[in-house]
């Protein structure tokens, strides 16, 4: 009992009071740093779970979600489901579908996003067309039996876009010497990621993903300028145009890079029937004397 | 002690369980009828309600949406669409009438495993609780606004017990009921109703809302304490009813105007001399001593 007893009573009150605000604040800032790092490593994307269409780009969306349900109560196929508090890289009770196991299937009304009390899911999409889940991705050429050599196409023909989203590529296949390839190409600009393809995929584990677009594609810097658009949005070079290259080819030859190859002009001004005649001299010499690089 | 470990005993022995329990029973019979009425559709397929407490539609028509959400989402930088601003509005004006903490002991599911925890706790005969300042709530809630401008998401949510359980009930469990297990077992054997009375974020959202809510308990017939105490021991925020019930020589009325009663009406439940009712916070003229009715006594309930 040696405390202060000559401090008065009503400082000694504001002290506690004091003491005790403080330690509720100190407490609830310790567990609101803890949160606040846990929010960053519960957002961290994984790639097998999609959003439903229409909906914000990732940590936009998480921020705007209040993880009602809606969207996965009025998915008529039930493909949706919400982030369990235990799973580590979703925001706890945010609605995503897995492609592999259920895809989306595309329906035209977009039931999904008609109710979303925020703007997690935009529901000015009116075409679902327009929507961009993720993006199919043909992770593996060496499994995927398009690349193999044998006749699948499975993903091309289940592609709700078919023709636009997946096309097919004819290529030699050049082990057999007498066969073809059709190899499945995906298009970002008409791929939406529902995952059909994924989902259909007839290999043990997919060949082609759907991963989340910031999984899937890459970015030019912004700084990035691609010269023959701006030259055509421009209508005409912005810089001094580059020397014509000239080949070393004698009179009335012509090469063109992109396509046609070497030009013979009929120097009769009519067309010769059969073979044509070598348009190079016999002697190496004249060639050399013709070249337009030798000018002085 | 034995009023200590079962408050409402002699009401029970003396006017039998029912009346001892009226409230209690209601209570549960809204708490379990709002779960019946979000699983109807999953289990039955009958869809009266959909989505969850976050935010819900009823009967396709109806938006309801919890406003503490909403302004998470708000603080985020993310503007609501109009179902969720009318959900939000049609929520707080419900609570203004009728207190805000309602939410709380006739709504949350939570509630249910707290309350479990205090009947248990009392049962038990635990007596040791930490000391925690019933105001941390409000800090929390500070920090439930401050967290999603700082970390770009409603960083509360993911771990908010009230809505991770209703969720979990509704859309599938997973590992959630750990987290419930948690607050039971703080609830139990660290802090004496230390998660809704101290901690929760969301019932101090709530208890903001009962500022001028009108539908109150009051201890109307107060004059007839027989200072049983077993109102205090049952009450999840006994430090509500002093006032109301000790106050009249310092001028307080008898409604329990503090906006952290839950109108829970356990005290009303418990109390042999019916000294409690509910009512509204106008009925809060101090009657003398011999006023007709605290002499009409338990005749006049209404």
């Amino acid at each position: 009992m040696t405390t202060q007893t000559d401090r008065p009573p009503r400082d000694a009150g504001r002290r506690q009071f004091l003491v005790d605000t403080l330690r509720s604040a100190c407490g609830v800032g310790l567990f609101g740093l803890g949160l606040g790092l846990f929010s960053g490593r519960a957002s961290s994307l994984p790639a097998m779970r999609l959003r439903p269409p229409g909906a914000l780009p990732e940590g936009e969306f998480e921020a705007a979600c209040i993880r009602c349900g809606l969207c996965v109560r009025d998915c008529p196929y039930d493909i949706l489901h919400l982030a369990d508090v235990a799973d580590q890289d979703l925001a706890t009770g945010t609605p995503y579908f897995i492609a592999r196991t259920d895809p989306c299937q595309m329906c035209e009304d977009i039931p999904c996003i008609q109710h979303c009390p925020t703007p997690a899911l935009d529901r000015g999409l009116d075409d679902i067309n327009e929507s961009r889940m993720g993006l199919a991705v043909l992770v593996d050429q060496e499994t995927c039996i398009a690349y193999l050599g044998l006749r699948c196409e499975v993903c091309f023909n289940i592609c709700p876009i078919r023709g636009e989203a997946i096309t097919l590529e004819y290529r030699h296949n050049p082990r057999s010497g007498k066969h073809a390839l059709f190899l499945p190409i995906v298009h970002s600009d008409a791929c939406t990621g529902c995952g059909l393809c994924e989902h259909a995929c007839i290999l043990d584990e997919a060949a082609i993903k759907v991963f989340p677009l910031k999984l899937a594609k890459g970015e030019l810097g912004k700084h990035y300028r691609l010269g023959w658009k701006e030259k055509a949005k421009h209508g005409g070079a912005l810089v001094t145009p580059d020397v014509e290259h000239h080949y070393n080819l004698p009179k009335g030859v012509e090469y063109d890079l992109q396509g046609k190859g070497l030009i013979i002009e009929d120097q009769a001004g009519k067309a010769k029937g059969g073979v044509p005649e070598t348009p190079f001299s016999s002697n190496p010499l004249d060639t050399l004397n013709n070249s337009s690089l030798g000018r002085p | 002690m034995a009023a200590n470990t079962q408050p409402g005993r002699k009401k029970r022995e003396s006017r039998g369980w029912l009346a001892a329990n009226r409230w209690l029973l209601l209570r549960r019979l809204s708490q379990v009828g709002i779960l019946g009425l979000f699983l109807l559709g999953p289990l039955a397929g009958i869809w009266i309600v959909k989505g969850n407490l976050s935010s819900s539609l009823t009967l396709d028509t109806l938006p309801l949406t919890d406003p503490h959400l909403l302004l998470q989402v708000l603080a985020s930088g993310q503007i609501p669409e109009w179902s969720g601003w009318i959900g939000a509005g049609i929520v707080l004006l419900f609570y203004l009438l009728v207190g805000g903490r309602l939410f709380c002991s006739w709504v949350c599911p939570v509630n249910l495993v707290t309350d479990l925890a205090a009947w248990l706790r009392r049962r038990l005969g635990i007596r040791q609780s930490a000391n925690l300042s019933r105001n941390t709530r409000y800090w929390m809630l500070g920090l439930t606004l401050v967290l999603p401008p700082v970390t770009g998401t409603i960083a509360w949510e993911l771990i908010n017990p009230v809505s991770l359980f209703h969720r979990g009930i509704i859309f599938g469990m997973g590992l959630a009921w750990t987290v419930i297990l948690a607050v039971f077992l703080f609830d139990l054997l660290v802090s004496k109703r230390g998660w809704c009375g101290r901690l929760c974020p969301v019932g101090a959202f709530y208890s903001l809302l009962a500022w001028k809510s009108v539908w109150r308990v009051s201890a109307r017939r107060r004059q007839q304490c027989d200072d049983c105490m077993d109102c205090f021991n049952v009450c999840p925020e006994p430090h509500v009813i002093r006032p109301a019930l000790k106050g009249e020589g310092k001028g307080f009325g008898p409604v329990i105007l503090d906006i952290n009663c839950t109108n829970c009406g356990r005290c009303i439940d418990v109390c042999d001399q019916d000294v409690f009712e509910f009512s509204t916070r106008f009925k809060n003229r101090i009657e003398s001593a011999g006023d007709p009715v605290t002499e009409g006594g338990k005749a006049s309930s209404s």
